[in-house]
């Protein structure tokens, strides 16, 4: 996701000036999120070039506020309707890491294995004493910002002991002819049917 | 991993034999509910031994709660029935609210059982024919405990896990999640000061598990110590320390969140 989409969603509630929407962004993100102001009006000034906002005459108190234009509208809408690609998102360096541990001489995969899923069950426990501790329950989108945190710490530990369950059944392959071609060559025949 | 701790019976039956009074060897866990102290538990012997734990020490505090993680086989149920009192370690010490369990006759060690630990598995084992209520009065009349007095605690287990009005039902007539929730009134009736939980949210949907948990959470914060064994990542996260098994052993736990202060405070139930 981009700030840019975030922006135009906040300003599609009304106009804004940069403060406001940066506390308005950090709000809706649980402030899992945080902005410093340099990146908003950075942001700002690239959707106005664009003609996605618009500035407005500034405030007695010297306050510029923006607002949406229908060329904005136009592409928060689409935003809203098209799925995020799995290609947008930034490489998984921990499936990165540990393909790389599989091959790197010495390196002991389960012990990589192990150490991030300390850190990543520790991540889960904040995350669920945030939860449970927060004063604002009835926050929805506070709620599911923190819910999809929980699942994709939770995601990243069954697939952590997923590799370990590959790691202690995995046999290298011995050299000379592979003994189970001929099962696989069944299978890929199945598979086709 | 060396055994430091002395042996002991193999069986509970052999306790009344053996009788010795707790050492009163200083330890780390010291001020402990729970104290496992470099615990080994073999299954057979020779060639065919299953050595289930080799060496393990847990120490859970008042207000904690520990969960434990850890594949099949890793040893994290035998861990559990361990520290209730319901099998005995082959080498090392259990130790609940200090006092040793190998210390305890059959009679003694099935007193503290009923009064100190509560248990929660994933069965429920709950009484078909007694009401919810009577199912969950009964540990204390079976330690004696006035008729009145144990339906007494007992509705106030019930009413803790919100089911005060269900407690003349039948466990027929209750759903499973309200099933599960008298089982854990049960677990908790009275002043038990240990909570072992064994899977306790298996069979159910996440918005029920998550009551469960939410339960055992407020349990502990209110003094009790809590040991969770579980699989899922999400559940152990309830925990203040994740502890995990591998093959027997220890290999990691997090480090304990600061503070032991209620998950829960803010939030309803």
């Amino acid at each position: 996701m981009s700030i840019r989409h975030g922006l135009l969603a906040l300003l599609e509630r009304g106009q804004m000036y940069g403060y406001q929407l940066r506390a308005a962004f950090e709000e809706s993100t649980g402030s899992t999120w945080p902005l410093n102001i340099g990146q908003v009006y950075t942001t700002l000034s690239r959707l106005e070039r664009d003609g996605l906002v618009r500035s407005l005459p500034e405030s007695e108190a010297g306050q510029r506020p923006y607002e949406i234009t229908d060329a904005g509208r136009t592409d928060l809408a689409l935003w809203f309707a098209t799925p995020i690609s799995r290609n947008d998102r930034p490489r998984d360096e921990l499936a990165i890491k540990l393909a790389l541990a599989l091959t790197t001489p010495g390196v002991d995969v389960r012990s990589v294995v192990q150490t991030q899923r300390t850190a990543t069950m520790r991540t889960l426990q904040e995350l669920t004493r945030l939860k449970y501790s927060s004063g604002s329950p009835d926050d929805l989108s506070w709620r599911l910002v923190l819910d999809a945190m929980v699942f994709q710490a939770e995601a990243e530990v069954r697939w952590l002991d997923h590799c370990e369950t590959s790691l202690v059944r995995h046999r290298p392959p011995a050299p000379g002819p592979a003994p189970h071609s001929e099962a696989v060559g069944h299978s890929g025949e199945e598979a086709r049917r | 991993m060396s055994t430091t701790g002395g042996r002991v019976p193999a069986s509970p039956d052999q306790d009344a034999a053996s009788g010795t009074p707790g050492s009163a060897t200083p330890g780390p866990g010291d001020g402990a509910v729970l104290d496992l102290r470099d615990v080994h538990r073999t299954h057979g012997s020779g060639p065919a031994a299953v050595h289930a734990l080799r060496g393990v020490s847990l120490h859970v505090r008042p207000g904690e709660l520990v969960a434990v993680m850890g594949p099949s086989g890793s040893g994290k149920s035998t861990l559990l029935t361990l520290a209730g009192g319901l099998d005995s370690p082959t080498a090392g010490e259990v130790r609940v609210e200090g006092q040793p369990l190998h210390a305890l006759d059959r009679r003694g060690l099935a007193r503290l059982r009923r009064r100190r630990i509560g248990y929660i598995f994933q069965n429920l084992n709950l009484i078909g024919s007694l009401t919810a209520v009577e199912n969950v009065a009964l540990p204390l009349e079976l330690d004696g405990s006035g008729v009145r007095q144990a339906r007494r605690l007992a509705l106030d287990a019930l009413t803790e896990v919100g089911l005060t009005e269900l407690g003349d039902r039948f466990p027929d007539q209750l759903s499973g999640g309200q099933q599960q929730r008298v089982a854990i009134a049960r677990a908790l009736v009275g002043q038990r000061r240990l909570v072992l939980a064994d899977e306790p949210t298996g069979a159910l949907d996440s918005q029920t598990g998550e009551a469960v948990l939410r339960l055992l959470r407020r349990r502990v914060d209110a003094g009790a110590a809590g040991v969770l064994v579980t699989h899922e990542a999400r559940h152990a996260a309830w925990a203040d320390r994740v502890l995990f098994l591998r093959d027997g052993v220890t290999v990691d736990s997090t480090a304990p969140l600061a503070g032991v202060e209620a998950l829960l405070s803010g939030s309803g139930r």
